[in-house]
């Protein structure tokens, strides 16, 4: 990993501590509100009829992974969407970046270690209440970075050319959005009808997901999700170089 | 030619951007900056001045010729020119949420400074940005002056031996022009190399040791301003204006006055070495303008006479 990477990432570490605040409540204290609202309120309804889906475990030990992998998604959503735009926009940071000795490939990089660094963070804060009601494992910290990671590269690499933030809005509502409905964060996907279940295969938010419980072929979500990030990574070094010095 | 003498030499420098439509930004130009000049692109908007410096800057690569700065290939060679080049662009790049300070801490981390070092040149070059009492306020309170200021303190906190300016005081008024040409007039004098773009004659003259003049993608005259005055235009103009609906009738019976007679949408010019006995001449011949003056030739004169067209549109 080359040195200059690190001095992107001390600009957005350097921003982070004047806002970390306010993205704790985005990144941290909606999930666990949700946590909350279904594990506790929504799972005793479910618990009582006791679903053969959930194989005996509780509706908070399911949901409570499911939804720390769909918070690393919307993290790595927000991070490779509008900070990406904005900065490489005339007069973004990145601007100011490429006319130093960073390359842009220096630039990608390092923001994307900062996306790793707040992934790592925000999901261990997650986790953390999470282990406290034994509804997920301490393992489940890897796959939701690895999660983040592989939405952050491809949509960076998407937003560093994008020409207005109404295409990112268009990722969310027509990518993320069904994603998180569908991906087995809420309810198992086997309850879906039988060619919905097959598509599920697709959603890299599933693999996340059966990462983060642990179920399921670990190795083929781990390759599925490294896939993303290798080939996100690949694009992303040439739409930044493509945009930033054109 | 050796770095000692040019440090930046271009030849045949070509930039095309393949479109669609494809568009040639830049045709083929060749310049030579020498250390410790003022080097200036003067040009209306779209002549090719900020691709140009973009290509110096190492930000955009060049689609033929050569184009080597201090003594590397700005191709091959990247990283070295730019960790000794200072880069003013045309829009500011500063994070508006960071303070004054952190802007420059922040890019100066970039040049793989260590923080004391940094630290060290801030005060220094808040002290020449006159910002120092704004050393801890955010660059979104700054005025658009004050930013520029800072844009350039901040480009200069590697210490480079080259740096450029992209239409440094375009958007400021003038009272803050005026401050600013006086900072860049010191950096001079230090011995600091200068590139800078404009549009503004007046910039031009007052900054610029050369001047490449630029239109269409090329250099169309090349020399100091006095040089480009003595060479292109007469040494004064009468400017004419006249009712808007004699305009055209004015002109026909001007013909003849001085040297040549320039015809623009509100006012004649007349180009002349002696404007007073031009401006008789224009009285004997039962003219009466609504206004006439007399002034030395500029920039804009030579733009004019090149192109055709005014700088300023």
């Amino acid at each position: 990993m080359s040195l200059p990477a690190f001095h992107e990432f001390g600009y957005w570490w350097h921003r982070y501590r004047r806002t970390w605040r306010g993205t704790a409540v985005i990144s941290i204290a909606n999930p666990l509100l949700f946590v909350t609202a279904l594990g506790f309120g929504l799972g005793r309804l479910v618990d009582e009829r006791n679903s053969a889906y959930l194989h005996g475990g509780s509706y908070l030990a399911f949901i409570g992974p499911g939804l720390l992998a769909a918070s690393a998604m919307q993290m790595g959503f927000i991070h490779g969407s509008g900070p990406v735009f904005q900065s490489a926009r005339t007069g973004g940071n990145f601007r100011a970046a490429v006319t130093t000795p960073m390359e842009p490939s220096d630039i990608f990089t390092g923001h994307l270690l900062f996306t790793a660094f707040r992934a790592t963070l925000d999901s261990a804060a997650i986790l953390l209440v999470l282990l406290i009601f034994r509804a997920a494992s301490p393992g489940a910290l890897a796959g939701a970075v690895l999660t983040a990671l592989a939405f952050a590269t491809p949509i960076s690499a998407y937003a560093v050319t994008a020409d207005r933030p109404a295409k990112l809005s268009a990722v969310f509502r027509f990518v993320i959005m069904p994603l998180y409905m569908f991906s087995g964060t809420f309810f198992p996907a086997e309850q879906l009808p039988d060619p919905l279940r097959t598509l599920v295969w697709l959603s890299p938010l599933w693999h996340g997901t059966e990462l983060c419980r642990g179920s399921g072929p670990i190795l083929v979500h781990v390759l599925v999700l490294l896939a993303l990030i290798v080939a996100g990574y690949l694009a992303g070094r040439r739409a930044y170089t493509g945009r930033l010095t054109a | 030619m050796d770095e000692s003498t040019a440090l930046v030499s271009a030849r045949g420098l070509t930039k095309v951007y393949e479109g669609p439509p494809e568009h040639v930004a830049v045709g083929g130009i060749d310049f030579d900056v020498l250390r410790g000049e003022a080097f200036g692109f003067l040009g209306p908007n779209g002549a090719g001045k900020s691709t140009t410096m973009r290509m110096i800057g190492c930000v955009s690569p060049r689609s033929g010729g050569d184009l080597t700065i201090l003594g590397h290939d700005a191709a091959r060679e990247r990283r070295a020119i730019k960790a000794r080049l200072g880069s003013v662009p045309q829009d500011d790049t500063l994070d508006t949420e960071l303070t004054v300070e952190e802007n420059i801490l922040i890019y100066g981390r970039y040049f793989g400074l260590p923080r004391a070092v940094i630290r060290e040149r801030t005060d220094r070059l808040l002290e020449f940005a006159r910002l120092t009492e704004k050393r801890t306020a955010r660059v979104q309170d700054l005025s658009g002056g004050m930013r520029r200021r800072l844009t350039i303190a901040r480009s200069l906190v590697n210490e480079p031996d080259l740096l450029l300016l992209d239409e440094p005081t375009t958007g400021l008024d003038p009272q803050a022009r005026h401050l600013l040409w006086e900072r860049l007039f010191r950096l001079k004098q230090d011995g600091v190399t200068l590139i800078l773009t404009t549009h503004y004659m007046d910039e031009a003259e007052q900054l610029c040791d050369r001047i490449a003049v630029m239109d269409g993608g090329r250099i169309v005259a090349h020399g100091s301003p006095r040089e480009l005055i003595e060479r292109y235009v007469t040494r004064e103009v009468l400017e004419l204006r006249f009712p808007l609906d004699q305009h055209e009738q004015a002109a026909e019976k001007a013909h003849g006055i001085g040297e040549r007679i320039e015809i623009l949408p509100d006012r004649l010019l007349c180009y002349t070495g002696d404007g007073e006995s031009a401006l008789e001449e224009t009285r004997r011949r039962g003219l009466d303008p609504i206004t006439a003056l007399v002034r030395r030739a500029g920039l804009e004169d030579v733009f004019l006479t090149l192109t055709g067209r005014t700088l300023v549109e």
